[in-house]
């Protein structure tokens, strides 16, 4: 039982852990609070079920939902970000809601409301490994996201580009004295924090089996609590508290009624701002973000 | 004779306007509030609970309700002093999301399955409280206090230097905003006649925060605006059946480009002063 609920609490976890990068990609380079993330999430996940009905393969489904969020978020960088990243982060972070009202109203009247459903026969293989059974989808899930984060890792320690990213991230004016160029480095935090979240999506269809056009919403609000739990400037934060929020959910879903899990999730989360606001893994220089 | 239906509309702007000027008043320190609809949450609740339950008339309920999550709002106000930007905003939206959870198991009001048996109030009552929070927020704009709230905005340091006491600013900011948006979440209990723990979540709080940024976050008359515009245009796009939000949020985004400063801004009233007297 206890097993049992470790693997779902890990399936969840791994899907708030990408999200919650989605979100700190952009926050802890920018500082800026993208709200349309959990709407690229959502449709991250419509994208990969257009994909599976279709009959493609999972992986390619996987490709179709982060290609296509990656280019609404490079949409909502050049409309919704670039004119507005001088103003106070409130501003940019209205107008990033303004594509998520479009988003969620575009993929109710496309989808419909209903919750979309996949077939039975692709849910049907489970595993079981002495008490504990985990289904095939619960295993991509898990699986899926190994092979993202250790992707998007590769990108920001090993490649210029992450190099860019992270001096930005470190001091935004310092890296432009040394000649980084923000412009083109933005557009990319938008397009792979995009694609993370769509793979988010995608996963998340396959882990519930259904979506609906308001799923973002409610998990969107949660990966916020993760990113900070898990520190908003060390991106690698997200990979502990993930598998925590979705663990603590999990567990106070099992043993103590599913109504408490969101009280406990943001009082974590506050607990975590009031008392170590770098984050779980971040490090004593706390510096507090630009003014709103 | 108005129409039930603009009537409703109306109430509806009067209590956002509320809410509005809520997020107005911590705004002017310089500190964002994603959480607002939680202290309406609480307002809303509590003022239904006396009406209801111990049959107190809605005035003083409500001057009650006032009072308690303006205390709630002081004790939230406290640690948000740690934070800033937005850290602060991210806290906030916890403590409104942990309000919601709050009351979704709170089943002596109802829980999930949400509360009702308030009698409705009229729009005249609604405004007449509107008029009576925005009249005040004025005579507040013209004091020597808002003057303080400006320099904590403007640079906390500086005025901490200058002598400002910048702990009773900020706390005492947010104990106000708090009352008020209990005053708001009261007025849509006894409006709507129903509540239930996701008319306060996070899109309430959010909706407060548009309707400032809208309207104007300089001035106090932009929270009127701004509550005006983003009630009235969904009913002026109903045209365009389902797509309707789809171009409101593209409205919404062709509003910030063009004027992010909100419709009205100090400038644009000092300029008529200015052509007045020459």
């Amino acid at each position: 039982m206890l097993l049992q609920q470790l693997v779902n609490g890990l399936t969840l976890g791994a899907v708030y852990t990408l999200i919650a990068l989605s979100f700190s990609l952009v926050m802890g380079i920018l500082g800026v609070l993208n709200l349309a993330i959990a709407e690229l999430f959502m449709l991250g996940g419509y994208f990969g079920f257009a994909a599976i009905l279709a009959k493609l393969p999972l992986p390619v489904a996987l490709l179709a939902g982060m290609a296509g969020a990656a280019l609404v978020a490079a949409v909502i960088e050049r409309v919704g970000y670039q004119p507005l990243r001088n103003a106070p982060v409130v501003t940019p972070m209205l107008s990033t809601l303004g594509f998520s009202i479009i988003l969620q109203n575009v993929a109710t009247n496309v989808w419909g409301s209903d919750p979309l459903q996949l077939p039975d026969e692709l849910l049907a293989a489970r595993f079981t490994l002495g008490p504990v059974s985990a289904s095939a989808m619960q295993l991509t899930v898990i699986g899926a996201t190994v092979i993202l984060v250790a992707l998007l890792a590769f990108i920001v320690q090993r490649t210029s580009m992450g190099r860019a990213l992270r001096a930005v991230a470190e001091n935004r004016d310092v890296a432009r004295l040394l000649g980084v160029s923000a412009g083109p480095l933005t557009l990319l935090a938008f397009m792979l924090s995009g694609a993370l979240a769509g793979a988010a999506g995608v996963l998340i269809g396959l882990h519930y089996a259904a979506i609906t056009p308001y799923i973002g919403v409610e998990i969107g609000l949660k990966a916020i609590a993760v990113m900070v739990v898990g520190g908003t400037k060390r991106i690698w934060g997200a990979l502990i508290a993930g598998p925590i929020i979705g663990l603590a959910e999990v567990m106070t879903t099992a043993y103590g009624g599913s109504q408490i899990r969101d009280f406990v999730v943001y009082g974590l989360m506050i607990m975590i701002l009031l008392l170590r606001p770098q984050g779980l893994l971040g490090d004593r220089h706390t510096e507090q973000g630009p003014r709103v | 004779m108005m129409s039930t239906y603009y009537a409703g509309l109306l109430a509806d702007v009067g209590i956002l306007l509320l809410g509005a000027l809520s997020v107005y008043i911590i705004l002017a320190t310089g500190q964002l509030s994603l959480g607002n609809a939680g202290f309406m949450g609480i307002g809303a609740y509590l003022t239904s609970y006396l009406t209801v339950t111990k049959e107190l008339p809605l005035t003083v309920a409500l001057v009650i309700a006032a009072a308690a999550s303006g205390a709630v709002g002081v004790m939230v106000g406290f640690p948000a002093l740690r934070l800033k930007g937005i850290y602060l905003a991210m806290a906030t939206l916890g403590f409104g999301e942990m309000v919601r959870s709050f009351f979704l198991n709170f089943d002596l009001m109802g829980g999930a399955g949400g509360f009702r048996g308030m009698h409705h109030v009229s729009l005249g009552y609604i405004w007449t409280w509107a008029a009576a929070i925005s009249l005040s927020v004025a005579v507040l704009e013209h004091s020597q206090i808002w003057l303080e709230l400006r320099a904590v905005r403007d640079d906390e340091t500086a005025a901490a230097l200058a002598g400002l006491d910048t702990t009773t600013i900020k706390v005492g900011s947010f104990g106000f905003a708090a009352a008020v948006a209990a005053i708001a979440g009261g007025l849509f209990a006894h409006h709507h006649v129903y509540i239930e723990p996701g008319n306060f979540g996070f899109e309430r709080s959010i909706d407060f925060v548009l309707a400032v940024i809208l309207g104007g976050s300089t001035i106090g008359a932009g929270a009127l605006v701004g509550s005006l515009l983003l009630v009235m245009l969904p009913e002026y796009l109903r045209f365009l059946a389902e797509w309707r939000f789809t171009v409101f949020g593209a409205l919404l985004i062709a509003m910030l480009l063009v004027r992010r400063q909100g419709i009205l801004d100090r400038s644009l009233f000092s300029v008529s002063r200015l052509g007045r007297s020459a």
